[in-house]
């Protein structure tokens, strides 16, 4: 073996060792913990698990609502990317964009949004109050209704763009052979595009389930008597019951795996016919005119209810604190809120702080997804399998088991087992992020490197290029793209989290969704707004970078 | 003149590019037309037009009597076989080939029945059950012909049918592709960029350009009696030298070229008034001499084997390019050489007016 290939070896091994410590042991010891009492081995916890009867409703609550997101989010997001991306018709191309735009709200933030519009004391419930001279608020946004309906609002997004890229994918002689043997538009649909998108629609699915299986921030704001897993957890603990914490973390964290394998399938499934031949379809012009002009209302309406949350919430930030009561809209505005954020170093210490965080963790997530990629994809190291699999495995384990994990085995000092205390230091919060924003950068550059043709390299290398300046000036300039892409992705996940930060923040480390959790507790709903119009509008100019230079590869 | 499919006067515009000019075609029940012209010439949009992918700014297509410009491509039952065939990669062979027939209402034992007739007729006989990306490309070309055949279309219409084999499976592929189609009886269009595989498969072939027909005609025709220098030099290998028509000799065209008077004995030849023209000659239409007076000087600069004889390319005194064709190993690259028209001519030289400058 050459010294090159000796420490690429070294370095994987150390790479997999790092990693085996940051992901599986905590999730491992919070297994161990949930069978350890005072006296050593038992089954106390899981017995009081299976007898309670809440413990079941909530798994059983977030699993149905999973399903039934799954469901509703196919519904909205299937048919709405076909209809942009399969006919042409006036302003279809900036309606088709701001379809894609829930996913720039952060989940807490379209929690409030959604508060804020459609909430008991929201505009619509006052607009309803006030023209129909009510006396009581005439609905609720509670429970699990409200929940789905946050859920269908902010993870559609998953099926349109999937859906979108499926579409995209496929070769357009296919349409056309279809018409030409004779088949309607709905039997080429039946029979031909949705076999070929199933692949496509299986990833949104399995996205949708998982993303809805690990949601804390609808069910912590609207579930109000109905508990799912995530939010049972966060009270058990709350109550101090850390045992029965852990069991539960342990089911949720089962539940997941069991999905992700049942559904194993549709990340798997390729392309049947192995990529595209040909060209991709062309978009349909709409010729009839009343029908163009139904399907740009019905674009400008979608539109118009698709922006309701970011416009209400950019409303809100206006309103000066305690003088809105029961006016449908809000008597006065002020830039108070804004100023309020910059002024006071308390309320900007959560932007700073946030902000510090999510670089933080991005950088480095970056930088071990990167060390990561080319061992395993180039130099194709021994356990590349293990380091991959470690990488993804924060995706498929809800948020706030990877919260608990941490808190769990940073919380003693066993220096020998590879225990520190990190509870309530700087930082276990950038370490929680750090952790959830692996699977997305690694798989990022997993990709890029796998787009990108080896030759390239072995080019420079025969240009007499030594190893890091082929990485320098050859392999990282073109993986750009996709590191881009996955930063932009990792920073805004971890600039906006809330399942994470509510278990594991400190006072110096309160990042922005804290604050708005707060900020609204103490009925301060202008600040609360405010804090959500900036993280939206970070999130989205990130994104909108990473769009832009993801795409100018 | 009513024929069984008529292209009447077709345009087609994209956005003020113009892909299909005017054009007007006739083809006999059972013809088999080769669409040939350069790249951009218009002839995938042609095919798309008729088969009702596009919709013309103008014109009509008409089949059997009967209009169809504004019928649907899936009521129009024309088959078509697509550049990548545009197989249904998640239906097996036998539901490919079953799809058309479906949207007919085939069903049961005649499905089964006639979707194994349409596999015979391509030698795939028992391919039923295979998955579509376990054919070789070869195969895959013969189940999206039967797929295009099944449902017996009125016209059968391919876009580079070939284009995707490799050279050597082209020539055998054409052969068999040849005999279905004349077996089926099928009034059948095709694209092809090719001009060898045009004539091989065309009963007649139209040549495209930007557009427009620069003419159609039976490969022969094209070959011996081109309409014009574009078709001349597109068709068949040919070199061109300018000109002076000196006026009609005993013979034939006498005509002055750098310097000494040839009398073309071709009949072919267009009359033109005497003045400037361009000459169009195939290489076989020419012979290599000792320099000689009667002949043009030139310098051989190169020399290329083809089989039973040499193509040299002749760089002449006054500046021209020929290429002659010659017995293998007649002369060698530096050689100087005279080149005058061959005894026997017949067809292989053509005067046409001379390129507008
Ligand atoms: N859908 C389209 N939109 C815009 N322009 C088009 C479209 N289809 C064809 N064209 C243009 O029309 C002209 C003719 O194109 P066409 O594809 O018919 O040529 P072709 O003869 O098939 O060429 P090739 O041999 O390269 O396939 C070209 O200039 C092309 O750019
Ligand atoms: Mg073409």
């Amino acid at each position: 073996m050459t010294s090159v290939a000796n420490r690429a070896a070294a370095t994987g091994w150390v790479l997999l060792i790092f990693l085996a410590w940051l992901i599986a042991y905590p999730l491992v010891l919070v297994l161990i913990e949930g069978f350890r009492g005072s006296h050593g081995w038992t089954l106390e916890y899981v017995n009081l698990f299976l007898q309670r009867r809440n413990e079941a409703q909530a798994l059983w609550g977030s699993l149905w609502i999973s399903v039934v997101t799954v469901a509703l989010a196919a519904v909205i997001g299937v048919p709405l990317a076909y209809l942009f991306w399969r006919y042409d018709f006036p302003g279809r191309r900036l309606l088709g964009g701001l379809v894609a735009l829930p996913a720039v709200l952060p989940p807490l933030v379209g929690v409030i949004a959604f508060l804020f519009l459609y909430g008991e004391s929201g505009f619509t419930s006052l607009l309803v109050q006030w023209l129909f001279r009510l006396e009581e608020p005439p609905w609720r946004l509670q429970g699990a209704a409200a929940i789905l309906l946050v859920h269908a609002y902010s993870m559609y997004v998953y099926f349109y763009l999937f859906t979108r890229a499926g579409l995209a994918s496929l070769d357009g002689a296919v349409f056309e052979a279809a018409a030409s043997l004779g088949a309607g538009r709905w039997r080429t649909l039946r029979r031909v595009v949705f076999p070929l998108l199933y692949p496509a629609l299986g990833g949104g699915a399995l996205l949708t389930f998982m993303t809805s299986l690990a949601s804390f921030s609808a069910p912590y704001i609207f579930g109000g008597g109905f508990r799912v897993m995530t939010t049972q957890i966060v009270a058990t603990r709350l109550n101090g019951d850390d045992q029965l914490a852990m069991i539960e973390t342990t089911s949720l964290t089962l539940l997941a795996l069991v999905a992700l394998w049942l559904l194993r399938g549709a990340r798997e499934a390729e392309n049947p016919a192995g990529g595209r031949k040909g060209v991709p379809p062309a978009l349909v012009p709409v010729r009839s005119r009343w029908l163009r002009l139904a399907l740009m209302l019905l674009g400008w309406v979608l539109a118009l209810v698709l922006l309701l949350p970011h416009l209400t919430l950019l409303l809100v930030s206006f309103v000066p604190a305690g003088t809105w009561t029961t006016e449908p809209l809000p008597p006065a505005y002020t830039w108070r809120n804004y100023l309020t954020l910059i002024e006071d170093p308390v309320r900007a210490r959560p932007l700073l702080n946030s902000l510090w965080l999510a670089t933080a963790a991005t950088v480095a997530a970056v930088g071990i997804a990167l060390v990561a990629g080319i061992l395993s994809v180039r130099r194709r190291v021994l356990g590349r399998t293990a380091i991959q699999g470690l990488l993804a495995l924060p995706w498929a384990v809800p948020g706030t088991v990877f919260a608990i994990a941490l808190a769990t085995a940073f919380s003693v000092r066993e220096p020998l087992a590879g225990r520190f205390i990190l509870v309530g230091t700087l930082w276990l919060l950038p370490l929680a992020y750090l952790v959830r924003n692996l699977p997305i950068t690694s798989r990022a550059v997993v990709a890029g490197l796998r787009a990108l043709d080896p030759s390239l390299e072995e080019a420079a290398a025969s240009l007499g290029a030594a190893r890091w300046r082929t990485l320098r000036r050859v392999t990282l300039p073109l993986l750009r793209p996709a590191l881009v892409a996955g930063s932009s992705l990792a920073f805004v996940t971890a600039f906006g989290d809330f399942v994470t930060s509510i278990m594991l923040y400190t006072y110096d480390t309160r990042p922005i969704s804290l604050e708005i959790l707060s900020s609204l507790r103490q009925s301060d709903v202008g600040v609360a707004a405010a804090y959500g119009v900036v993280l939206m509008a970070v999130s989205a100019a990130v994104f909108a970078v990473g769009a832009d230079q993801g795409s100018a590869g | 003149m009513s024929g069984f499919l008529q292209l009447e006067d077709l345009s087609k515009q994209f956005d003020g590019v113009v892909a299909v000019d005017h054009l007007s075609l006739t083809l006999q029940k059972g013809e088999m037309l080769a669409l040939l012209g350069p790249s951009g010439s218009g002839k995938t949009t042609t095919l798309r037009l008729l088969a009702g992918f596009e919709v013309p700014d103008a014109g009509r297509v008409i089949v059997e009597q009967d209009d169809v410009t504004g019928v649907e491509p899936v009521a129009r039952r024309f088959g078509m076989v697509f550049q990548h065939y545009a197989l249904f990669p998640h239906l097996n062979v036998g539901q490919n080939v079953a799809f058309g027939l479906e949207s007919l209402g085939v069903r049961g034992e005649e499905l089964a029945r006639r979707v194994a007739a349409a596999l015979g007729l391509v030698d795939l006989a028992g391919f039923e059950h295979r998955r579509i990306g376990q054919l070789s490309g070869g195969q895959q070309q013969r189940v999206a012909l039967a797929r295009a055949l099944g449902p017996e279309p009125r016209v059968l219409l391919l876009d580079e049918p070939l284009s995707n084999l490799d050279p050597a499976l082209r020539e055998r592929t054409r052969r068999e592709l040849r005999e279905l189609i004349h077996r089926v009886g099928i009034t059948t269009v095709f694209v092809t960029h090719e001009q060898d595989e045009a004539f091989d498969l065309g009963d007649r072939v139209a040549v495209l350009r930007a557009g427009r027909l620069e003419q159609v005609g039976t490969p022969e025709d094209l070959y011996a009696l081109p309409a014009n220098e574009f078709v001349a030099e597109f068709v068949g290998r040919s070199s061109s030298i300018g000109v002076t028509v000196l006026g009609p000799g005993e013979r034939g065209m006498r005509v002055g070229v750098e310097g000494v008077e040839w009398e073309l004995t071709d009949g072919a030849t267009p009359r033109l008034p005497p003045g400037p023209a361009l000459m169009v000659v195939r290489p076989e239409a020419l012979r290599l001499l000792q320099p000689a007076p009667g002949a043009i000087v030139g310098q051989v600069t190169q020399r290329r084997f083809i089989g039973t004889a040499s193509l040299f390319t002749i760089l002449t005194d006054g500046g021209a390019t020929l290429e002659v064709s010659g017995p293998p190993r007649s002369v060698s690259p530096g050689d100087r050489v005279g080149v005058m028209p061959s005894r026997r001519a017949g067809g292989g030289i053509h005067l046409f007016p001379s390129r507008p400058k």
